[in-house]
């Protein structure tokens, strides 16, 4: 068994709001935010790095976790965002934590990355014990802030986030998780090694759309649950009219899906954990099932079912 | 409208001006999306539409915005369905 043991994040401070972007890109501020549900977002200061925000998720988490990093068997890190080739930095966040030889493995998949870094740990932790998961992303410089790219300059964000997947114990129980690709929709959306980010806003919003509800409700099926049982669905923050749109897919109240993308805009692979985070702390306990879920460039997407400790779904 | 055609073109339109919930006139070969009648969201909804209308369920891989991009467009891709 693996269990969600805690979640951490990290924001930088410096806040950029709809007011300050919105000439930059030559759009209106009040159609900015009715298009994306986005008010405002963080950009790192520029002497930090994509390690240095994922390692201070992960300092918050085990702290949350009330661990050691001594206690941690393995780090996987997801970031689409880096600042080199390699190594990426999963070595870093490692050393950062004063781990020397404990294995740290980047996972370069960007907003889907932190899903299957859990869905991954859950199987890991019979091994390894304590998985620590981290997403993090200095988006402002991957993309192009300018009236050409404004679609995808005014919807990122930077930030980072961790999850703690322990064999012990946990607030919650993984159950299940899904993970699917397509590779031949690769070229929707990309971060080329001399470009900026690529998104074909049509066909990713296309894809989201059908293919989160479709994946929340398989891993549901199959594990005998129905949407209306889950207490909280955290999902990739996008887009908030998209998580809308899950949500009215599935039929349920759109106040089961933590949204933080109002705040922190897309920050990719961070974001799910950064909302997981502030949820968590937000509830403290859970007495019904959570699903985390998450869609991105591959495309990859996928969901993980997690029940409270002893409960049943 | 070509009449060897099965698809109707008005009733793609009727469609598409549904989705759009506004009286949008496109020429059969004008971009929905570049001319601002619809947009990204809408673009999910029109398959909706679609798959609704014609009883047809457009599979993952034929998920591109190109196939939907127009009223000749949308009428092949359905033509090629039906």
């Amino acid at each position: 068994m693996a269990y969600l043991r805690a979640f951490g994040c990290y924001l930088p401070a410096r806040v950029v709001t709809n007011a300050e972007l919105a000439p930059m890109v030559d759009v209106d501020e009040a159609w900015l935010l009715q298009m994306t549900g986005i008010a405002e977002r963080r950009f790192a200061a520029p002497h930090q790095t994509v390690a240095e925000l994922g390692l201070l998720a992960a300092k918050e988490c085990l702290e949350r976790a009330g661990m050691a990093a001594q206690q941690i068997g393995f780090v996987l890190v997801a970031s689409g965002s880096s600042e080199r080739r390699f190594p990426g930095p999963a070595s870093s966040i490692g050393a950062g934590l004063g781990i020397p030889g404990t294995p740290a493995i980047d996972v370069p998949m960007a907003s889907a990355g932190s899903l299957a870094g859990i869905a991954m740990a859950s199987q890991m932790a019979a091994v390894y014990g304590n998985v620590l998961v981290v997403g993090a992303e200095i988006m402002s410089r991957v993309v192009q802030v300018s009236p050409n790219s404004r679609d995808t300059a005014v919807l990122f964000g930077d930030g980072a986030g961790a999850c703690v997947v322990s064999a012990e114990s946990g607030f919650a129980e993984i159950v299940d998780s899904v993970l699917h690709t397509d590779g031949d929709y690769a070229e929707s959306l990309q971060l080329d090694l001399d470009s900026p980010l690529f998104m074909d806003g049509r066909s990713i919003i296309l894809h989201a759309t059908r293919k989160i509800p479709r994946v929340i409700v398989e891993v549901l099926e199959r594990n005998g649950c129905k949407a209306e049982q889950v207490a909280a669905f955290l999902l990739h923050q996008a887009n908030l009219n998209l998580i809308l749109r899950v949500a009215q897919s599935l039929g349920v109240p759109e106040s089961k899906f933590y949204c933080n993308v109002q705040r922190y805009g897309n920050t990719s692979s961070a974001s799910m954990l950064i909302a997981a985070a502030e949820w968590h702390r937000e509830v403290g306990t859970i007495e019904a099932p959570i699903v985390l879920a998450a869609f991105g460039a591959g495309l990859n997407w996928g969901a993980v079912l997690a029940k409270p400790v002893s409960g049943h779904l | 409208m070509d009449q060897s055609s099965k698809i109707e073109q008005s009733k793609i339109l009727e469609i598409v001006r549904r989705v759009a919930a506004k009286p949008v006139d496109p020429a059969p070969d004008e971009s929905l999306f570049e001319s601002g009648m619809l947009d990204s969201f809408s673009l999910t909804d029109l398959v909706s539409a679609l798959e609704a209308e014609f009883s047809i369920r457009v599979p993952d891989a034929d998920l591109t915005p190109r196939k939907f991009e127009s009223i000749v467009r949308i009428q092949a891709y359905l033509e090629s369905r039906v």
